[in-house]
């Protein structure tokens, strides 16, 4: 199976990067390099294994559902690219 | 001072031989004369760094110092720290003030160590050479024209330049291991979950961990001391009782057995690296440890499978920098989609963006199975030859990287050249083990060589064990660059 330059395209739309014709060029060289290092993990026989998604067999911990920060609204708005009143700014949604 | 212990250093402070503020200026020094031609640090902040080493200092005089009390400590800029300009190589946060502090950070602030400054690394510690960094190409001090190595670079050139007492690093597929091979350092990668995550920024969040880098063994069982312990902030925090790391530096290597998997010393291997790997193993035997043949037949595999479980697990992180809430926005943009895929193209470094494409693609709808859950399983089978090889040797070694370091620039065209030099390492990662770097000596070009030792899960006091009684007899960690030449005056 061979990536084409539409899947690049397709996928940068998907994780939200503005792509140029040039930039998909150059990516789709070096993804279709890359995946040709992956493929060698298709021949692998793996039937019967679990897949491993932590190196340790633990259980996932649970809080107590209760408030444990304090509201730091204007420290963490401090550093936004655009506030007003409070909130966030973005380009307007919904007509 | 500048070739001192920690031990040594702190023994000086609690003498009052020196000052906190004095040590702290003379490293502030050193990095105002040598960083601007190295590139090791990103941010300095002398005047967080002063007010810290006179808290330190009053600490020191009332008597209630800890082992780190008044050290003056790099952090790789990859830790937020509350008040310091936190970029993780990226322009995505070039102008991020952190908020808060990381886990690591609060607990060498309760140690009273001196934050010295946030080192330079790969954007989003992606990458082998810290070629990657949005705040250009750190430079190694043994030769200026070649990498530090990747993505822990700043930290491995201050610590190998003396630009620092000591620092931190973080290792998602060899990233402390791999620059301090380069540079001629000692730097440990712990048990995954050892130490906390929490304010750590993600990569890949099954990876990730977090360790020390120094110049010996001594040193990085005292900062993995301050380093590890439960948080509950990262759900993958282990709970365990507090060790002390240094228990067993002193112990003799009699009868210690050492796995040697034939895997490591296969076609790939620079002739000088796998030579001062084989004087490393022969001094070894000296200290009584016995050779044992091992195999990990599946680590070929290691390759393939990091490169689609990190890249999927990065672009779901990295899915958070949308240029809303902090880091970089676009100027100028027409709707809401134009903004994020704006900010996002420009905020991020092609080696980063490159790994979102992988990582979306390998997670969208058709190739989840084929790719994420066939890398998944394989990752098991890989786990699964560690525990085989350790139920005949205590540890393993072989070499941290398959080259010295190599020119800048030269692997900047074929990014799988790049994943190549990290064949060795990223297993570890893997199988969640520890594992660790050790100077053994320099190879072609004089430049160092590392040494790898991988230890089985939660064993790293007996690994610093095996490095520390190697250190004692040999002097490769000792050895300095010189760095006449390289003043910014």
């Amino acid at each position: 199976m061979s990536l084409t330059i539409d899947d690049v395209k397709k996928v940068a739309r998907l994780a939200r990067l503005a792509i140029s014709e040039q930039e998909a060029q150059t990516a789709h060289a070096q993804l279709s390099g890359i995946f040709g290092l992956i493929a060698e993990m298709q021949a692998v026989n793996t039937i019967g294994i679990a897949p491993m998604s932590h190196a340790q067999d633990v259980i996932q911990r649970l809080r107590e559902d209760k408030v444990t920060e304090d509201n730091q609204r204007e420290l963490f708005q401090s550093i936004a690219p655009q506030i007003e009143a409070g909130l966030y700014l973005v380009p307007q949604v919904i007509e | 001072m500048l070739n001192s212990s920690l031990q040594q250093i702190s023994d000086a402070l609690r003498g009052k031989k020196i000052s906190s503020v004095e040590l702290t200026q003379l490293y502030l020094n050193r990095i105002a004369t040598f960083n601007g031609e190295l590139n090791a640090y990103i941010t300095v902040n002398p005047d967080i760094s002063l007010a810290q080493a006179r808290a330190a200092d009053t600490m020191l005089a009332n008597g209630n110092a800890q082992p780190l009390t008044g050290i003056p400590i790099a952090q790789k800029d990859i830790f937020c720290a509350k008040g310091w300009r936190t970029t993780c190589g990226s322009k995505m946060l070039h102008n991020f003030i952190s908020p808060y502090d990381a886990h690591v950070i609060t607990q060498f602030n309760n140690a009273g160590a001196v934050n010295l400054g946030k080192t330079n690394m790969d954007e989003f510690a992606m990458g082998s050479s810290n070629e990657t960094s949005y705040f250009g190409a750190v430079k190694n001090p043994w030769d200026r024209t070649r990498v530090p190595g990747g993505s822990s670079g700043g930290t491995a050139t201050a610590v190998a330049a003396r630009l620092c007492a000591a620092a931190t690093g973080t290792d998602t597929g060899g990233s402390i291991r791999q620059p301090a091979a380069l540079c001629g350092i000692s730097g440990l990668k712990p048990t995954y979950g050892v130490v906390s995550r929490y304010g750590m920024i993600a990569f890949a969040s099954s990876l990730d961990q977090a360790g020390p880098m120094a110049r010996s063994a001594e040193d990085l069982s005292l900062l993995l001391n301050t380093m590890a312990g439960f948080d509950e902030r990262d759900s993958t925090s282990l709970q365990r009782e507090k060790e002390d790391y240094a228990r067993d530096l002193a112990k003799p290597l009699n009868g210690l057995r050492i796995g040697i998997p034939k895997e490591f010393f296969a076609e790939g291997l620079g002739s000088d690296v796998a030579q001062a790997v084989e004087a490393a193993i022969t001094e070894y035997k000296k200290l009584g440890a016995k050779k044992v043949d091992i195999s990990l037949p599946n680590s070929r595999l290691s390759i393939p499978v990091y490169y689609v479980l990190a890249p999927a697990e990065a672009s779901s992180n990295l899915s958070r920098f949308d240029g809303v809430r902090y880091g970089y926005r676009a100027p100028e943009y027409t709707d809401l989609a134009d903004m994020y895929e704006k900010s996002r193209a420009q905020g991020f470094g092609a080696e980063v963006k490159r790994r979102i494409l992988i990582g979306t693609y390998v997670l969208s709808h058709g190739y989840y199975d084929a790719y994420y859950l066939q890398a998944q399983k394989i990752r098991r089978l890989i786990a699964q030859d560690f525990v085989e090889a350790f139920k005949q040797c205590d540890v393993i070694m072989g070499p941290t990287s398959p080259t010295t370091a190599f020119k800048l620039g030269e692997k900047g065209d074929d990014p799988v050249q790049m994943y190549l030099s990290d064949i060795y390492t990223i297993a570890v990662n893997l199988a969640g083990l520890p594992g660790m770097s050790i100077p053994c000596g320099f190879g072609a070009n004089n430049m160092p060589v590392g040494l790898q030792i991988i230890g089985n899960y939660f064993a790293e006091a007996q690994m610093l064990n095996v490095a520390h009684q190697y250190q004692q007899a040999t002097d490769w960690h000792s050895r300095m660059p010189l760095l006449e030449g390289v003043r910014n005056d």
